[in-house]
């Protein structure tokens, strides 16, 4: 008999889903999806406001990454008041974004591997839910814990110090910042005690990357195989090829490192990439125009950045860049675990940013703005924890903003991630006739490597309820089970 | 003799005659809050915020002309119960999205509700739709923010400033109205002054938002009433 096995809500992600999983009589998986249910409207309500409103009021689409989404804005409207197009700011006022933005990646990638993705790799993919979580790893490993809870703080720190608040803040204005950083902000963050200063923050970065290591070589089948597949990888890098989060051209390459964006200017975005809009989700499904809608979809996120970029531009992370590109050969790497490989060298890398932009006197003095002449539409992208993100705007004579699109980081990864679906429901499912949880927690483990945020919120420790429906053809409801309900 | 004696609060205040109970009360160091008065301006009680009980009747501190040995309370719990009432219904009434308004950390009426620890309104939100002016090349009129307090119509007029607002429509539907014509060639010093006058985000300058960052702003670190209060940081 046919079924359909539903997941929803996904948990440990940042926001709502759920996958559904569809078998035929002979229990083989024959289509599963991820949907999005929420709807959220920012495009839509953002119109009829002043434009240098946008960084303040979009950065609410998230409660975990809102920096990227408020720098993406800025510097959307850096180009409407004729600040450059990214590289056109005073000294300071692109040193202190790039300090809170690399201040935001640190936490964010923090929360993502060590609150949501590392109780999979410590307790098993079907390991006991009630221990699965980070309160599990706080009972069974309180180091660990500490050292997530204080490196998450840190960057949290960092962004209070540039923008104001830890979430929310409204450091970012059209052309420039709205502060410089004090000197005793500087050097607690260079000097702090034990463990709240930037050394510490690197230790314990290589200590992370240790730690993965060492599973890696305990687990190779599991993070080498799981849910691996060949793409395409798309993000900004640095004129000169090195990684970096703040600014650059928009490069991509396929699944044999072969160039399929040539290094754009993203102010043309829209000549290379377009969306595509299906009915099952309130996701859109972007895409490569001179590939097509089949294929040229891609990856983003820290994966994706590995296998673009040419080099790291600080000294510890690249030794591990090294490292991990020759896992492949130099060739891209397209297993789907090893973004937390990835995600953990973004970790160092972010931190010795950190270091040498406090160590940059201009962030203690310095003009803040800079304006030129107007325009009337900008586009900004940035690359978030979680990928590449497309901020574009036009405003009105009046100075109100009449379009925005947004293309998030996730909504660049849902192809992908449906993929990863599939491949885990298939790996994990495929002639099975009971569906335990372990199994149904390996789909969510497929997207969890993602860390899509599906929101603004952050709900999940494992205690979200997961309720699976055994439907039959006639869509008749003939078993329910329920987890946490 | 202009030296009048009265009591606020059970505490002997001197002033002189022609003050109002609030300016009496403002030179002894004890807080009334206010929204539609404001320095310079002839008093209207519009917003009845200041309302205390004045020889037992409740009355607006801003307009009432303080005489020898009157008897005023200011801060018992019905008072201030009253005032949050006022705050709550302010925010119902509009469309007060603290979290993106430029004027978060400078707003009066924001400062009032913090004041009363206003957490969820206990009045449903009106939520009219209501529109913005963004035809003047240097200032915008957020009708969403407006309290019709009108002190942007009340401000004390010069020669080379003269009536800018007005209002239009009527009863519920009332407005401030910009007149563009005089204010077609509007300075930053006359826009800055237009938005200066305003106690919420409701007239704001084009171009110059959130330059003032949090942690500085005028209540990020004294709460309203403190420098009369002699709390101040």
């Amino acid at each position: 008999m046919a079924k359909k096995i539903t997941i929803e809500p996904v948990t440990r992600v940042e926001g709502h889903g759920k996958v559904t999983i569809h078998l035929d009589d002979n229990n083989q998986v024959t289509q599963s999806r991820l949907h999005i249910v929420e709807f959220r409207g920012f495009e839509r309500f953002v119109q009829g406001r002043p434009y240098w409103e946008a960084p303040v009021l979009v950065q609410r689409l998230c409660g975990i990454c809102p920096v990227s989404h408020h720098l993406a804005a800025a510097k959307a409207l850096d180009v409407i008041v004729g600040a450059g197009t990214g590289d056109g700011l005073t000294p300071t006022g692109e040193k202190m974004r790039r300090l809170m933005h690399y201040g935001q990646m640190f936490q964010s990638h923090v929360l993502h591997f060590f609150h949501l993705a590392a109780p999979d790799l410590l307790f098993g993919i079907d390991g006991d839910p009630a221990m699965r979580n980070v309160i599990g790893i706080a009972l069974t490993n309180k180091e660990l814990a500490v050292q997530a809870v204080m490196m998450r703080k840190f960057g949290q720190e960092i962004i209070k110090a540039t923008a104001g608040k830890k979430i929310h803040g409204t450091g970012a204005i059209p052309g420039g910042i709205n502060k410089h950083l004090t000197e005793a902000e500087r050097d607690s963050f260079l000097n702090g005690a034990d463990p709240m200063n930037i050394d510490k923050m690197i230790d314990w970065s290589l200590g992370a990357l240790d730690f993965f290591k060492g599973y890696h070589k305990n687990n190779k089948d599991l993070i080498d195989k799981f849910a691996a597949y060949p793409s395409n990888h798309v993000s900004l890098v640095r004129k000169d090829g090195a990684m970096d989060f703040y600014h650059g051209v928009l490069r991509g390459i396929d699944s044999e490192s072969n160039k399929i964006l040539d290094d754009i200017d993203y102010q043309n975005y829209l000549d290379y990439i377009d969306e595509e809009v299906k009915s099952w989700s309130y996701m859109k499904f972007p895409y490569l125009r001179s590939i097509g809608k089949k294929n040229g979809w891609y990856r983003v996120g820290p994966l994706a950045r590995m296998n673009t970029a040419e080099f790291i531009p600080t000294p510890l992370a690249q030794k591990e860049f090294e490292i991990f590109r020759a896992y492949t050969n130099g060739k891209p790497n397209n297993m789907t675990m090893h973004q937390h490989w990835a995600r953990l060298i973004e970790i160092l890398h972010s931190a010795e940013m950190m270091k040498d932009l406090l160590n940059d006197p201009d962030l203690l003095k310095g003009e803040l703005t800079v304006k030129g002449t107007k325009g009337n539409e900008g586009v900004g992208l940035l690359e978030a924890p979680r990928g590449t993100l497309f901020h574009h705007y036009r405003i009105n004579e009046k100075d109100q903003i009449t379009m925005a699109n947004l293309i998030v980081s996730t909504t660049n990864n849902n192809i992908p991630m449906n993929k990863a679906v599939n491949l885990a429901a298939k790996q994990f499912m495929n002639g099975q006739t009971d569906i335990t949880e372990g199994m149904m927690n390996a789909v969510e483990v497929a997207i969890r490597a993602y860390d899509p945020c599906l929101s603004c919120a952050t709900h999940a420790l494992g205690k979200m309820p997961l309720e699976i429906k055994l439907i039959d053809k006639n869509e008749n409801v003939l078993d329910r089970m329920l987890k946490n309900g | 003799m202009n030296k009048i004696k009265i009591r606020i609060n059970d505490i002997v205040c001197r002033g002189e005659k022609g003050q109002t109970v609030l300016e009496i009360a403002k030179d002894n160091g004890i807080y009334i809050p206010t929204l539609c008065n404001y320095e310079g301006i002839k008093p209207q009680g519009s917003c009845r915020i200041c309302t205390c009980m004045i020889g037992g009747r409740m009355m607006t501190a801003c307009t009432t002309p303080a005489l020898d040995g009157m008897d005023i309370v200011t801060n018992s719990d019905e008072l201030e119960k009253f005032r949050a009432t006022i705050v709550e219904l302010l925010f119902a009434e509009g469309n007060h999205f603290c979290p993106t308004c430029e004027r978060s950390g400078n707003c009066e009426l924001q400062a009032l509700g913090y004041r009363y620890k206003m957490m969820v309104p206990q009045f449903p939100y009106s939520f009219a739709a209501k529109d913005i002016d963004a035809d003047n090349p240097k200032i915008m009129i957020d009708h969403n923010r407006c309290i019709l307090c009108k002190r942007c119509i009340r401000r004390k007029k010069e020669k080379d400033n003269p009536n800018w607002f007005v209002f239009k429509k009527r009863g519920a539907k009332v407005q401030i109205n910009i007149d563009h014509e005089l204010t077609a060639d509007f300075t930053d010093k006359l826009a800055q002054q237009a938005m200066d006058t305003c106690p919420v985000g409701a007239i704001i300058r084009k171009e110059k938002g959130f330059d003032v960052p949090i942690g500085e702003r005028k209540y990020d670190k004294n709460p309203i009433g403190s420098d009369i209060e002699g709390l101040k940081e």
